[in-house]
């Protein structure tokens, strides 16, 4: 069955322009998976939701070619049979399904049956997304996980982490390795769950955005506008122009700040320290200025449901736009010096590489799925406001490696430059910057979709009585992403690991919510 | 390499003044003046992200760029908790951090520091306690100093390991 029926009877969902949806019986949810397969689209998000003694639902977000999106939800009768599993379709659902069967206790027929987020925090008959009041926490929890073992001549296990030997975050990697090859790696998260999801139905749903900003606070801007987004779409409620355009300001120089710091890493990585000192003092001077023209070096504070917290002054606006000037002016000196660095490109030339073939078929996204020839970014395929009028240039390489990966950073550290300086040219004139938002009935539903510096980042918020959240499920593009980085290694040297995973830049608090 | 070299000289020496201690941050008194006889000033430091955003991760990485330059200083970030000093820890403590934030803090020598970092590390943040959250750094292992904010500037987290390190000033007034 082609795409175009299930879409006939689609209806438009709050938030996201362009986003689309659907309800299904629960046996059709693997006939609109494979569909979604057959015309190109990629899964985004795959998660469940619902409550003890009431029908569960499971609900996923595709992104079609067409420059459209759609969710399909599909709902259970009584919640007894496994759930149809899709991750033979698209390989990326299956740590999904296992995280909503570890949280909303929603059983699916996925091949892999080992827990996912729960290590030991909870017991495996607790549910804590689909429970009321949760049991006690497990006293002396025994930790079983079960690594898949790789046996051969001379193969032996590295296993690091969960801490690690940088200021990074927790997680554990499993090598198997011959010499110093890498035959497999395993990864194993769920280090920083905290529960994030339960949290959100704890808050006042006019609060929700402030927990969102720290779903992964690299990607602050890019989650709480996501929030808001679908909660201002779900309460009708339309942001002043101004604001608009002041989220896509923020959004951008969080790009520009994490594209500093991880091309700086990436040049470190590859034993070139100069590369590292150079970017951070850049990426320092950058956030100074975001300090001083916008209040907070990040800005997890400055998206608030109708609007920004705070107007741009035409001071905060020189600050800026002498700072991304200067930028402009220094980024193509050191880009030239990383091109020219013979060790530097030596290290970044075939490392990782992920083929467009592989990166279509395991769903890759993001700024990682650009480099391996996946064109998507929601800024150009899904824009709102102000991304329909700034058409952005949308960034990209084939070959797939470390260094496909740095060129896209420097390419796209320079678009956004170009398009705050845009901004600054074009921001319309208004006093008021943020605008009351009445918490939406209950029962409305919403998606936001906004492309942050990793990739797409999704929040889909469903609103309770008086003004809570009933459900919310914040999406990071690291769930899609996390599973390509065990292919990404696969017969490199155990050293290149570190460029490799940094390349990747993915989220772990992201991921483990 | 003229190039690089050009670049470096162009750019000079970025580095400011640290700022001074800030002792308001201290909120544990031990055989002060012992650990810091031992310890001087000459810090290494083990970061532990128990549980945070990765947001504060990034503050503490801009420790080590030539503006903040902690080296220079004599701080260095150690990869291994046998090396370290003083343990810098984000939170809120996941509770499937908790075993490993305590393995850690047993692998570190005595005598040991801990700053725990953020509002997250101070109290439990946004996130609080709850099935999955242990909350403060302190309901997992004893804390020296706290340094709040969401996340802490650079600065701030600097004051706070300089307070942790260096004798406590006499009593205000």
């Amino acid at each position: 069955m082609p795409m175009s029926r299930w879409l006939q009877g689609a209806r438009p969902v709050c938030g996201a322009p362009g986003l689309r949806a659907i309800d299904v019986e629960r046996p059709a949810w693997r006939d609109v998976a494979q569909d979604v397969v057959a015309a190109g689209g990629r899964l985004l998000a795959l998660w469940g939701s619902g409550v003890s003694g009431e029908p569960r639902t499971m609900r996923m977000i595709v992104l079609m070619q067409t420059s459209s999106a759609l969710v399909v939800t599909a709902r259970t009768v009584r919640d007894v049979a496994a759930f149809p599993g899709i991750e033979d379709l698209f390989p990326a659902a299956s740590r999904m399904q296992r995280a909503a069967r570890d949280l909303s206790g929603i059983e699916t027929t996925d091949a892999d049956q080992r827990p996912w987020l729960r290590h030991t925090a909870w017991h495996r008959d607790t549910s804590p997304l689909a429970m009321r009041q949760l049991p006690a926490p497990v006293p002396d929890p025994v930790d079983d996980y079960q690594f898949i073992r790789v046996e051969g001549d001379g193969v032996h296990e590295i296993a690091v982490g969960p801490v690690h030997a940088g200021i990074i975050e927790p997680g554990h990697f499993r090598f198997s390795v011959v010499g110093e090859k890498v035959l497999r790696l395993e990864e194993r998260l769920g280090y920083v769950h905290k529960g994030i999801e339960r949290r959100f139905t704890e808050l006042p749903i006019l609060e929700g955005h402030r927990l969102a900003a720290r779903v992964s606070g690299d990607s602050a801007v890019a989650y709480a506008w996501a929030y808001c987004q679908a909660l201002e779409a779900m309460a009708g409620t339309v942001i002043p122009a101004r604001a608009a355009w002041l989220r896509a300001l923020a959004l951008e120089l969080e790009r520009i700040a994490n594209h500093l710091g991880d091309i700086g890493a990436l040049g470190n990585d590859a034993g070139f320290a100069f590369g590292l000192s150079q970017f951070m003092r850049l990426k320092e001077s950058l956030l100074r200025a975001t300090g001083q023209a916008l209040g907070q070096r990040y800005l997890n504070e400055y998206v608030v449901p109708g609007g920004v917290r705070s107007p741009l002054t035409t001071a905060g606006i020189a600050v800026l736009a002498t700072c991304v000037d200067s930028l402009a002016s220094e980024v193509p000196v050191l880009r030239e010096i990383y091109e020219e660095h013979a060790g530097v490109r030596d290290r970044f030339v075939g490392a990782g590489a992920v083929a467009p073939t592989l990166a279509a078929k395991l769903g890759l996204l993001g700024l990682v799925g650009r480099a391996s020839g996946q064109a998507c970014d929601l800024r150009t395929d899904l824009p709102c406001e102000p991304y329909s009028v700034l058409a952005p240039r949308k960034c990209g390489a084939v070959s797939g490696d470390v260094l496909a990966r740095v060129t896209v950073r420097f390419d796209e550290l320079i678009e956004s430059l170009r398009l705050v300086r845009a901004i600054f040219a074009r921001l319309p004139a208004a006093e008021v910057v943020a605008i009351p938002v009445p918490a939406p009935p209950n029962g409305a539903f919403g998606i936001g979709l906004i492309e942050g510096w990793r990739g797409p980042v999704a929040v889909a918020l469903e609103a309770g009585p008086d003004g809570t959240v009933r459900r919310c499920h914040p999406h990071d593009p690291s769930w899609n992403n996390w599973p390509v980085l065990e292919h990404a290694i696969i017969g490199n040297i155990v050293p290149d690991f570190p460029l490799i995973n940094k390349s990747f830049n993915l989220s772990y608090s992201g991921q483990d919510l | 390499m003229l190039k690089t070299l050009r670049q470096i000289a162009k750019v000079g020496i970025v580095t400011e003044a640290p700022p001074p201690a800030d002792d308001e941050l201290r909120v544990r008194q031990r055989l002060e003046r012992r650990i810091r006889e031992i310890l001087g000033r000459a810090l290494c430091i083990r970061q532990v992200d128990a549980g945070s955003c990765n947001g504060c991760e990034l503050e503490i990485q801009a420790l080590g760029n030539p503006i903040y330059n902690i080296e220079a200083l004599g701080i260095r970030l150690v990869a291994s908790p046998r090396h370290a000093d003083l343990l810098l820890v984000t939170g809120p403590v996941s509770r499937h951090m908790e075993v490993a934030l305590r393995r850690t803090y047993d692998a570190t020598p005595d005598p040991k520091l801990v700053v725990a970092v953020g509002d997250c590390g101070a109290c439990g943040g946004l996130f609080g306690e709850s099935y999955a959250s242990c909350g403060a750094v302190s309901k997992v292992i004893p804390v020296d100093v706290v340094v709040p904010g969401c996340p802490p500037t650079p600065a701030r987290l600097l004051q706070g390991i300089l307070a942790a390190v260096s004798s406590p000033r006499a009593a205000r007034p």
